[in-house]
Formats: C-alpha cells, structure tokens, sequence
C-alpha cells in the first residue's frame, strides 16, 4: 500500500506529460467562430454603393452565400482580393462582401481600382453587423448556406489551396444538401 | 480623425509585417502591445462607469495574445470597448451583456470561466485538493493518537534502535 | 572569430558538463578518491568556459557584431552600452545562455562553499548539476545557439531591442529571476543525492537550507522586479495580471517557501522528510516546465518567446528526464527515509503541515488554470480562457487562510503547545489586529470595507506575531530584553514574515482604494483625484538616444501646494518605429501619482489616464523585506560551522539537534 503510494507522484507527472505532449500538436491561436450552426443575425444596412439601397439577412438568402469581410485598411485583403475575383466566377456561390469600420470613399475607390467581384458590398460603418457575426478583424469569410445558418468562418486571407482544402468540400456537402431537401 | 487612425493602423500594419517577414519573434516580453490604450467616454453616473471597467477586465480581447478588452490597444479591443459602452449606457445587465459576448465570440472571451460540466475541475478542483489535504492529516493524527492510546509498545523500527542502544550502552 | 570562440568555449563547457556529471559517481561507486574529488575541479572547469562564453557574446553586443544573428535581431548601434549588454539576456537564445551561466555559478559555489561537507555527498550533488547543464548546454547549441551567424549576407545595423525592454527594470529582473529559477536546482541536487545515497538526516537539512533559502530569496526579488517593471512601463497601471509567464514565476515561489519550511522541520525535527524531497523536486520541476510552457508555445501568453515547436519538443524530453527520472527514484528509493514524527494537532509541526498543504494547494491551483485552457482545448471540448477573475475568487480565500496560520506558526511551540500558554500570546495581538482592522478604513476612508478590514487585520496579525516572537526570544531571565541573542536566521524569517505583512497590506490598499480616471485634457486644464490636483500645462518634444517623445507637462499639487512636475511621454522609437507609453509616476511610501499619456486629439489636447494609487509601493517593499530576510538568514552562524558527520551519533528515533563543534 504504502509503496503504491510513492509512485502517485510521478503518475500524476506522467499525465501532466501526455498532456503537454498533446499540447504541443495543438494551436492555441486557433479560434472556432461561436457563431457556426447559428443562423445569420438580422440587419438593416446600406450597401456601399448606394446609400438609399438597404439590404437584410433576407437578401442573402436561397444560395450558398460567401460572406467576405473587407476593409481599405487591412493589408491582407489585398493579398486576397485577386482570389476573390476569380471565386466569384463560381456558380454555385454568391460573393457578397461586408465592408468593415471603412471609409466610403476609400472603399470605393478601392474596388474601382482593383475591380469589384462581390455581387454587393454591406457597407457596415459602425461595425454592428461585423460585431454580430463575431468579427475578430480582417480579411474574415464566412460561409452561410441556403437555410441561412452560418456554415463556417475563415479568418485571414484565401488563396488557391485554402479554397481547395478548407471550402470546396463543404460547399459540396451543401449542395448535397440543397438537392435532398429538394426531393 | 479618420487620418489619425489610419496612421495608426499603419503603423501596426508595419510591426505586424516587420514581425512576419522576419519571423524571428524572438522577442522577450510583449510583443504585441505598444501603447496603453484610453478611452474617454462619459457615463451617465459613476456606478456605470465602474461596471464598465469591471467588465473591460473580465472579457477578453478575442484576437490579442492574452489581454482583456482593457489593456489591449487592438482595433477589436478598442470596438468592443465602444460596443461595452454602448451595451451599458442603453442599461443592459452585467449578465445580459456577457450573454451578447459569449453568443458572439464564444466562451473564450470570459476570463471568468462559466461554472458548467467542462469547468467543474477547474472550480472545484482546488477545494478537493485541499479537502484531501486535511482528510489526510485528520487519518494521520488520529491513527497516531489511537497507536499511542492504544499501545506504549514502541514501532518495530524503534523497538530495534532502542535495542541497539541498550546493548551499546 | 569572436563569436565562434563564444561557441567553442561553450561546446568545452559541455564536455566539462558531461565529465563531471558522470566521473565523480564513479568515483562514489567504486569509492575511488581520485576520481570523487574530480568533482570539484570540474565544476570550477564548467563555470570557467560557460562563462568565457558569455562574456563573449556580450563583448560581441558592445561591438556591434551584427553577423551575428542573435545581435542583429537584438542590438543596434545607436543603443547605450549597458543595454546592449542587458540584450545579452534579451532574447530566447541569450537567456538560455544566461540560465546555463547561472546554473554554472551556483554549481561552483557549491563547490566552494561546501568544505565541511562529506566528499561523496558533494560528489553526488556536483554531479546532478552537471546532468542539469549538459541538458540545458546541449538545448542551447542544438536548438538555440546565440552565436549563430548571418553568413554571408549581415545586416549592416541590427534590428534593435524591443523598447519594452529598454529599461533599468530589465537589466536586472531577468538576471535575479533566472539566479531563483536556477538556484534551486540546488535543493533539488541534494535531494536526489539523499535519494540516491539512501539517508537523509538533520545534517543534510542543515546544509540544503541555506542554498534555498537564497534560491527563494533571488526569486523574490525577481517576481517583485517584474511586478514593479509591467507597473510603470506599460502604461496600463497593473502591477499582476495572472498571465501565464508570471504564474509559472509564483508557482515554484509558492512550492519554494513550502520546501523552505519543511527544511526547517526536517533540520530542527528530523521529521517531514518526504515533504521535503518532494517539494525539493517539485520545484525545480516547476521552474523546468515554467520554461517549457514560456518557449515552446504551448500556452498563449502576452509575453512571448519565439515558437518553436522543435525546442518545445527538447525541453519536454528533458523536462521527462529529469521529473521522470527523480520522481521514479522517489519511488523506488524513498522508502529508505524514515520520518518519525510525534506530534500532536497543537503543535508548531502541525501548523505548519496546514501552511505547506495550503501553499501546495495555491500552486497546484494555479497550475490547474494556468493548464486548464489546454486541457480543454486537448480533450477538444473548445476554447476557454481562465484569467485574473478566477485566479482572485480562489487564491485570496486561500491566502486569508494561510495568514491566520502565519499568525500562529511562530509563537506555538512545537511537538506539544503547552495549555493556556498559545492562547496568552495570541490573545492580546489578535484582539489588537482585529481592533486595528477595523478602525483603518474608517480612518482611511470614512466608511466600513469588508476587504480592507481582513486585509489590514491579517497583515496587522502577521507583524505582531513575528514581533512578539522576537520580544518572546529577546526576553533575559531578569525581564531585560536582549535582541543580540536571537539568532540572525530567527531574525530573518521574522523579517520575511512581516515583508509578506506588508505586502498584504499594500495589495489590500491599492485593490480597495485606488481610483482611475480617463480623460480629455487641453492645455491649461485641470483635474481632481482624490485630493490631488493636476494641472495640464502642454507638452514638449525631447530626444532620447534613439527615440523621440512628446512629454507631457503635468503639475501636481495638493491643497494649492504644488509637488511635482510629472512628465509622462509617448515615445518613438527609430528602429522599429514602434510607439510606447512611459508613464509619469511620483511614488511616496503612501500613495503613487502615476499618469499616462493615450492618444493626441488634435490641437495639443491628449487623452490621458491618471491614476491614484494608495501603498502601492509597499507591494515590492514587502517583497525585499523578504529577500533581505532571506539572505540574513543565510549569514547565520549556525549554517557556516562545522558539522562533525558521524552517522552513528546520528540517532534516527531520537530527534537531536546536531551537536556543533
């Protein structure tokens, strides 16, 4: 008994280790979106390009929405804003664009200059809807299917393989979806 | 204004790439953290203001490092911090507004765990602990005293040193 | 050809390392002398080149070598002298160099300072030194090696330091900690030479608690210094944030002064040895997992090391070496070590049974929500953060509950308290320290406060015990008070006693009563704060060695008299144009003005943070009565005289006070 005893301690270090040894494979800096599996919040917001015209959650609906959170000010959209385009010739996605605590005139002369593949950009000034959705920062995406659930969230800039590994198959599974609830 | 903080961003932009295009983070200390930020909002009486320095220290900036929302001088920080304010001069409670935070970004902005099942051990952890302490001295005290009550006989141990010691002597 | 000597000399140091971590047990195997007294020499051979090689990476900052790559990254030319030297230990792989140079300077004073111990003991104890630097020397070249070069393309000017880290508080924090962290691989060596020689008396406490108690004293003053620099350097007023990097510096301080007590148990009763051993390993273990958790990543921290999973994974290895290794000896071996122990519930020995299982419950505690964010995220149940809000809920209640055994552990006597006699000396002073608790924030605030009233109760309670213990040892046969007759390490722990009285009641003070302010301020505009007023009179540029700044000119002054000109600045720095807040303090002993500049807004108006904090200072201050404490104690006769080793005299069953000669 008394001997069983002794050997506590390094039992308990020897846990410690496997965790710290866990710990190692793992990103502390990884961080789930809360909002996965909940549904796109509701807003009221213009869209950059024109003032009066004000769109809702209900304007986002019915496809499989790319929800790509933008700003003039951050570096790393414009790394992504090439890839941009060429997803949105994608036809089984929407590109919608949400442009985050931004100044408008900057904003637009950004998509002039660098073309603009969003089929609108949600002009969120104050940074509710950003602040709703569980923005961290920029460049973020976000992926909302057809039932309007947010899917998924992407924090940093996309490129090619990104695309490949971490959206395609779950636009796929999306579309499977789409085509059962139709049947 | 608005240039202001541009400058600002930009100058952050500059760290933040001198910090990737080397990649040699080696820095000892707060790499993250440049300037004390201060706000200078005005509550519409002194116990808003104190919830909101309270809460600013219990929620925790959801992209920095390890800084709650008051330290941090990151463009989310300083929204959030807006957004606080805000939350509070529109008379929400302290429980209502951590709810906005955690339905929003997760029960990772709580610097104060919720108590629920994946936090039991880390709430009740400590008392069991020390509970097993005193459990343990109460167990050892008590066979002590009964083995002293019980019998003057010395340990076998003792028995033997005793033995060694009279036949020396 | 400098740098490569720095290398070389260090590559020497490890071969030192790995001779004496392997001949002098040889020489105790085979109870050969010649090779049991190699230890020595060796351990002088291993501080010699480690320290050859320090030195030359610190020649190598002063001359702006920025070939080499640690240099460049860490120095520039513009900065003064004695911060490139203090750069030295700026960084991940300096540091490293640094810890093994710390190690090497407490292995050689073990060797000087250990002539009236046995030979093979001291063997065994050099040995597990070594063991520890060639782990630690092999990390260094292998993983971190701060003499590497940028060869052939260097850097004309270096990168430059972090400006955080610009300061007089970093030149010597780092160096004192690390001598803590280090230091107790001492106790542990001794440990696992009593493990491994299978006998652990009221001798061998006697010669591990000095090395202790310093290793705990340089701690002290090396958490203290942090403490003191994140309070005025980064501008956010905190002086402990509960992050990470500083739990792992608390936990093996709080394990540290449980092993000190129990070393005090084992030495005066011959009893509490497996607390002794145990707290002996698992404080040095802390210190080792304390840098595997800061440099491999593992643990998301404001402060930073580079991250690296390679050196993450070497330091794991050995953190299972050395842990594995002395806990399963342990195991095996303790058995070995008789404890007898006889005393009753009222009696000093239980006392401090309660204030080590206290202290050994704080540190788990702490390192249950320091892990706890892995754990979860391990067992992939999500992301959680475990902060300052946490740590406070179940460490104060903790720390109240110490104190009052703090209040008691000096003045009952051990194995027995006799009847009445603890009840007459704590009678008076827990009614005085009651009283005094109560009436201090009427006096300090005008109106009741549950908190400030335990806090000022305890710390009150605490000093009145240490003091009535000293009175009690001081008092002569006739009634005369005689102070020169309490021995200097009974003085010490009464000075490390009431330094943690005044730290409590400096953290009471300032958590209770200090007030902030953030606000808009144009020139010429002032400001109340509890009684103080402070006056915007504009602000200046200035020009630093290399940095420029926007000072503040604040005038502080109470009841119409002026006091001071305080001048917080917003700095530049020109290398890497990265902005910094040097806040404008005035510290007395009873309050610190301390003032913040945040952000212009136009037309010479600044956003600004005031604060006013009450006793602030006492915090660090309790903290150096510790250390000073600590180190009297060391000078302590009874630890510098000969111990006549003669096991047989040594009685297991009959607890003796060794006989000195």
């Amino acid at each position: 008994m008394k001997s069983i005893i002794r050997f506590i301690p390094l039992i308990l270090f020897f846990l410690l280790g496997i965790l710290l040894y866990r710990g190692l494979f793992l990103n502390p800096q990884a961080m789930p979106s809360a909002m996965i599996g909940k549904p796109l919040p509701n807003f009221e917001l213009p869209i950059l390009k024109s003032l009066e015209q004000r769109v809702g959650r209900d304007d986002l609906k019915g496809s499989i929405v790319l929800l790509n959170v933008w700003a003039t000010w951050c570096v790393q959209c414009k790394y992504e804003h090439p890839y941009l385009l060429e997803i949105a010739r994608d036809p089984r996605i929407k590109l919608y664009g949400l442009n985050f605590t931004d100044d408008r005139n900057a904003a637009l002369r950004w998509l002039k200059q660098y073309q603009d593949p969003y089929v609108f950009s949600i002009f969120d000034e104050q940074g509710a809807l950003g602040l709703d959705i569980g923005v961290f920062g920029a460049p973020e995406t976000f992926v909302i299917d057809h039932t309007g659930i947010i899917r998924k969230r992407f924090a940093g800039p996309i490129n090619d393989k990104i695309w490949q590994k971490d959206f395609l198959p779950l636009i796929e599974i999306i579309e499977a979806e789409i085509v059962q609830g139709a049947s | 204004m608005q240039n202001l903080i541009l400058s600002k961003i930009s100058i952050l932009q500059r760290f933040v790439r001198f910090v990737v295009s080397t990649m040699l983070l080696s820095i000892l200390w707060l790499s993250s953290v440049s300037a004390s930020p201060v706000d200078t909002f005005e509550f519409k009486d002194e116990a808003t203001k104190l919830r909101f320095q309270t809460l600013s220290k219990e929620l925790r900036c959801p992209k920095c490092q390890n800084q709650n929302l008051a330290d941090s001088n990151s463009k989310i920080a300083v929204d959030l911090r807006k957004n606080l304010y805000n939350l509070l001069q529109e008379g929400m409670s302290d429980q209502e507004i951590i709810d906005f935070m955690v339905y929003r970004y997760g029960d990772f902005v709580l610097y104060r765990p919720p108590l629920k099942k994946q936090t039991y051990v880390l709430w009740f952890g400590p008392l069991i602990v020390l509970l097993g302490f005193i459990a343990s001295l109460v167990f050892v005290l008590r066979k002590r005293s009964k083995a002293r009550a019980g019998d003057i006989n010395l340990s076998n141990d003792e028995q033997a040193n005793l033995h060694d010691i009279l036949n020396k002597k | 050809m400098i740098p490569e000597l720095g290398h070389f000399s260090l590559i020497i140091g490890l071969a030192f390392a790995l001779c004496l971590s392997i001949v002098p047990l040889i020489g105790v195997a085979q109870n050969n002398h010649q090779l049991i007294n190699s230890a020595k020499p060796l351990s002088f051979g291993l501080f010699f080149f480690v320290a050859i090689s320090i030195m030359l990476l610190a020649y190598s900052f002063t001359v702006d070598d920025f070939s080499v790559k640690y240099i460049a990254g860490h120095s520039n030319s513009l900065l003064p002298y004695y911060f490139k030297i203090s750069a030295v230990w700026g960084g991940h792989e300096g540091s490293m160099l640094f810890w093994v140079f710390a190690l090497t300077a407490w292995t050689l004073a073990v060797g000087l300072f250990s002539k009236q111990l046995e030979k093979e003991f001291v063997a065994r104890v050099l040995a597990i030194m070594g063991m520890i630097a060639v782990g630690f020397i092999l990390f260094t070249l292998l993983t971190s090696n701060p003499f590497e070069r940028l060869l052939p393309n260097f850097p004309m000017e270096g990168r430059d330091l972090n400006p955080l880290l610009q300061d007089i508080g970093l030149i010597i924090h780092p160096p004192m900690l690390y001598m803590g962290y280090v230091g107790f691989s001492v106790a542990f060596a001794f440990a696992i030479a009593a493990l491994m020689a299978g006998k652990m008396d009221a001798a061998w406490a006697r010669w591990s608690r000095p090395w202790t108690v310093a290793a705990w004293s340089f701690l002290s003053v090396g958490i203290a210094l942090g403490s003191w620099w994140a309070y005025y350097e980064l501008g956010w007023g905190g002086w402990w944030f509960w992050d990470p990097v500083e739990n792992v510096s608390f936990m093996p301080w709080l394990a540290g002064t449980a092993l000190i007590h129990a070393l005090a148990v084992t030495e005066q009763r011959n009893t509490f040895k497996h607390w002794t051993l145990l707290l002996a390993i698992l404080t040095f273990s802390l210190n080792l997992l304390g840098a595997f958790l800061v440099r491999s990543g593992v643990i998301t921290s404001v402060h930073s090391f580079a991250v690296d999973p390679g050196r993450g994974m070497y330091l794991l290895v050995l953190l299972a070496i050395a842990v594995g290794g002395s806990l399963t000896l342990y195991a095996l071996r303790s058995s070995k070590v008789s404890s007898p122990s006889r005393f009753t519930l009222y009696s000093r020995e239980n006392v401090i049974l309660i204030a080590m299982s206290i202290l050994v419950t704080a540190t788990v505690t702490i390192l249950l929500g320091t892990l706890y964010p892995l754990i979860i995220d391990a067992m992939g149940m999500g992301k959680i953060s475990v902060g300052a809000p946490y740590f406070n809920a179940v460490f104060i209640p903790m720390m109240i509950t110490l104190f009052i055994f703090m209040g008691i552990g000096p003045l009952i006597r051990w194995k027995k308290a006799r009847k009445g006699e603890l009840s007459k000396h704590l009678n008076k002073i827990s009614i005085v320290s009651v009283l005094f608790g109560a009436a201090w924030p009427f006096f300090f605030a005008g109106e009741f406060n549950l908190m400030v009233f335990v806090g000022m109760t305890l710390g009150c309670w605490i000093f009145l015990a240490v003091l009535k213990d000293v009175f009690n040892h001081a008092k002569q046969a006739d009634g005369r008070l005689k102070f020169s007759v309490v021995p200097l390490n009974h003085i010490g722990a009464a000075i490390a006693h009431a330094g943690i009285a005044v730290t409590v009641i400096g953290v009471t003070m300032v958590s209770s009563y200090e007030k902030e302010i953030n606000v808009k301020m144009a020139p010429g505009e002032t400001i109340n704060i509890s009684g103080y007023t402070i006056e915007y009179a504009g602000t200046k540029n200035v020009l630093g060695p290399n940095y420029s700044a926007i000072q503040g000119q604040m005038n502080v002054s109470l009841d119409g008299e002026f006091i001071t000109l305080l001048k917080p600045e917003q700095r530049t720095y020109k290398v890497q144009s990265m902005g910094m807040t040097e806040a404008g303090i005035h510290t007395t002993l009873w309050r610190d003005i301390y003032i913040a500049l945040g952000d212009p807004l136009g037309g010479n108006t600044w956003s600004m943070r005031i604060y006013y904090k009450p006793f602030i200072v006492w915090i660090w201050l309790g903290a150096f009565f510790m250390a000073i404490g600590g180190f009297l104690a060391i000078l302590s006769k009874r630890y510098r005289k000969r111990v006549l080793i003669n096991q047989q005299a040594i009685d297991q069953t009959n607890p003796v006070i060794l006989q000195e000669a």
